[in-house]
């Protein structure tokens, strides 16, 4: 009550008071006015901190373009397409054409329900229609069979208990499903030993084809790959999808920028510690001799021709085998990548990837020869191809080495790394350059303080537009964790569905993919010389004229 | 009114009120003169219950760009106002509403990670709750209408606005 009071009083007097604004009143009012002045003192001390002291725009020329894919033509006519092979990569292949498995979705829902953050379900709706539809499935296991079938009818990305379309045909061989009238297109997604053979058929049925990785298993094949495409013209995709990576036309623009200095070493590496990163892959319910078509999984007698004479005739036979061919084998079947009988080993299915990576940044062509080196060091399990290999290949040309260097018994984290005289650039999602302590470019500016060589001094982001100042400590912590890079126009994008796209908007639109068969030409005669070095431990030559591998002298 | 303070307790609710707005205002300058700051690493960063709402802000570009200005100006204005004493009731309010954002998406938790770590050790109340209760003193005892420039609007005023404004 004496409070209310009080308070009546005083806003009484403040009213009287009010006509008559006094000099003190003016102080009173005023008081902390100079305050703002020290505030600016700082501020303008901060500001040149925050922009000056990070500018490198004289020494780190990059423009800000993000970078570009080939987009969906409206209207563009739908494409039929056939499957051939339904593992591993097969089901991926057919995820980013828009088409998962029932159980696949089943999985992803339980997932988004036990975990909110787990966003794989959202980013699968997403993903954009590519207006194809699947006509034809080919796998020699009825089980995969069957669930492509299931699959390619999952026309609305359903779980278990959804709507199907009609069911795509099950074709028992691969000659069938390239033959058929009602397939405009053939994925490839086969073992190794079947890459080449699938290609140069489908490509003389007039079919476009999009062939996994590596591109051939044999080198004769190699040629007639090349040969089959460029006759037909159809529209080859490799299954690179790395060629979607944003960074790495970034890189490209970086290295030819000169921003690294002279490039002369480039470091890549596979590095997996794990039976499932090692092929050792499960053994799957309901194969046995009556469900797998033994006799077809055991390849074209053409190709396997070419590898029983190769191996032979260079007295590599402790690398074949050791079962027979013809002999029905569950691990040889689902673990067909630890025998070269099938496979190319870690040339072909890594190596290869990186390879691809590094060609696409720096358009180095086949190297002018390999070296190899490594053995089955951990994984004593009946494989012949390596779990530890080292390959050496080097382009005088163009004044530089590329080492490859993978192990599948240890993760210990090694990037891909490319080694200038003024500044060294890791590239994987993100893109990240440390300037050399003894740089010549950069030296004023590491003098300065300005340019760190601790620590790397810019990051590249995908769909962030900065590239003319230092990149911060927040912006390199989440760049490292790529935290940032998932956000790309506001959508999160899988690189093999790029992959495909392109593919398909080749087709419709009558370009050339990125990974085209020249490309693959490349890939798949480099993976071989490093193979080729390993098996015959002795360094392998490329003749660019006669367009040959040529043997050095055994060491 | 300025009879209702002592002079020790006038000194101190002025050190408070200027030391808030100078700190707001420091940051919120910091920030509009870098073309290059945005929120975004910090909301990416966010924990705690809220954490999803605040990184699905991040993850839109568009939307980030209002934030960000929403943010930096709310951050300017509210440390003038608390500096010079103008409208500072408005000020605490808008204050307390930015720190309880801040708070919503940094809880201080246990075992919770951050990018940019505390550089203490909190367990609930951090120095945004700390400076967020400061703002509440501020609020109940309005001493800008003794020194500050709400001296000069609380005679220009409608009575009105002392309520929430000044």
């Amino acid at each position: 009550m004496e409070k209310d009071n009080i308070k009546k009083a005083s806003e009484k007097t403040e009213t009287k008071k009010s006509s008559a604004i006094g000099r003190r009143d003016v102080i009173k009012t005023l008081a902390t006015v100079p305050l703002l002045g020290a505030m600016a003192y700082g501020l303008v001390k901060t500001r040149k901190n925050v922009l000056l002291d990070r500018d490198i725009s004289d020494v780190f020329q990059l423009s800000t373009k993000n970078a570009v894919f080939l987009q969906p033509l409206e209207n563009g006519k739908q494409i039929r397409i056939g499957l051939v092979g339904f593992g591993i990569r097969g089901k991926q292949l057919m995820r980013a054409l828009g088409f998962a498995e029932p159980s696949y979705m089943d999985s992803l829902v339980k997932a988004k329900e036990v975990n909110p953050d787990d966003t794989r379900y959202d980013v699968f709706m997403e993903q954009g229609n590519l207006n194809v539809v699947i006509n034809g499935v080919c796998d020699i296991f009825d089980v995969y069979s069957e669930s492509a079938q299931l699959t390619g009818s999952n026309i609305k990305r359903e779980g278990t208990n959804g709507k199907f379309g009609p069911l795509p045909k099950r074709y028992r061989t691969w000659q069938e499903l390239v033959a058929a009238d009602d397939i405009d297109a053939v994925v490839v997604a086969a073992p190794d030993h079947w890459h080449g053979t699938i290609s140069i058929a489908a490509a003389k049925a007039g079919k476009h084809v999009y062939c996994e990785k590596p591109a051939t298993w044999t080198v004769p094949e190699t040629y007639l790959v090349r040969q089959a495409v460029k006759e037909s013209g159809i529209v080859f995709q490799l299954g690179h999808q790395g060629r979607q990576t944003a960074c790495y036309q970034k890189a490209e623009e970086i290295i030819s920028n000169n921003l690294l200095g002279h490039v002369n070493l480039i470091q890549v590496c596979t590095n997996r510690n794990t039976p499932n990163g090692a092929w050792v892959y499960p053994i799957i319910e309901g194969s046995n001799p009556q469900t797998i078509d033994w006799k077809q999984f055991e390849g074209d007698p053409a190709r396997v021709k070419e590898y029983n004479d190769y191996m032979k005739s260079f007295g590599l036979e402790r690398y074949m085998g050791p079962e027979q061919r013809d002999k029905f084998s569950l691990e040889r079947f689902f673990r067909w990548r630890c025998w070269w009988d099938y496979s190319t080993g870690l040339s072909g299915d890594l190596l290869t990837h990186e390879y691809d990576a590094v060609n696409q940044i720096m358009h180095l062509g086949i190297p002018a020869s390999a070296t190899s080196s490594g053995g089955v060091y951990f994984f004593k399990d009946g494989r012949t191809v390596p779990d530890v290999l080292q390959t050496t290949f080097e382009w005088p040309d163009r004044n530089l080495t590329m080492l490859y260097s993978a192990t599948l018994a240890s993760s210990r984290n090694r990037g891909k790394v490319f080694m200038g005289h003024d500044a060294s650039m890791e590239v994987s999602n993100i893109l990240s350059i440390t300037a050399d302590s003894d740089s010549e470019r950069y030296a004023e500016k590491i003098k300065q303080g300005i340019i760190p060589t601790d620590k790397s001094f810019f990051t590249y982001v995908p769909g962030q537009s900065k590239v003319d100042a230092v990149t911060s400590a927040t912006e390199l912590y989440f760049a490292q964790r790529g935290l940032l890079y998932t956000y790309v126009d506001g959508k999160r994008y899988d690189t093999t569905h790029l992959h495909i796209r392109e593919w398909l908007e080749c087709i419709r639109q009558g370009q050339t993919p990125s990974c085209n068969i020249d490309q693959a030409f490349m890939e798949a005669m480099t993976a071989h010389m490093g193979t080729r070095a390993y098996l015959e431990g002795r360094t392998m030559y490329w003749d660019r004229e006669k367009e040959e591998i040529v043997r050095g002298e055994k060491s | 009114m300025e009879n209702n303070y002592t002079k020790a307790q006038l000194t101190w609710l002025l050190v408070l009120r200027t030391f808030i707005g100078w700190h707001f205002l420091y940051e919120g300058m910091v920030k509009v003169l870098n073309p290059h700051w945005t929120a975004t690493s910090y909301l990416l960063d966010s924990q705690g219950m809220f954490r999803s709402i605040f990184i699905n802000m991040a993850g839109n570009a568009g939307t980030m760009k209002y934030i960000d200005f929403l943010n930096e100006w709310a951050l300017v204005l509210i440390g003038l106002g608390l500096l010079l004493g103008c409208f500072t009731r408005l000020s605490v309010i808008g204050g307390i509403l930015l720190l309880l954002l801040y708070t919503f998406s940094h809880p201080a938790l246990i075992g919770v990670k951050y990018m940019m770590a505390f550089e203490g050790s909190y367990f609930l109340v951090d120095k945004n709750l700390i400076e967020l209760a400061a703002l509440g003193v501020l609020f109940v005892f309005p001493a800008a209408r003794v020194i500050g420039i709400d001296h000069f609007l609380v005679r220009v005023l409608p009575v009105g606005f002392r309520k929430f404004i000044i």
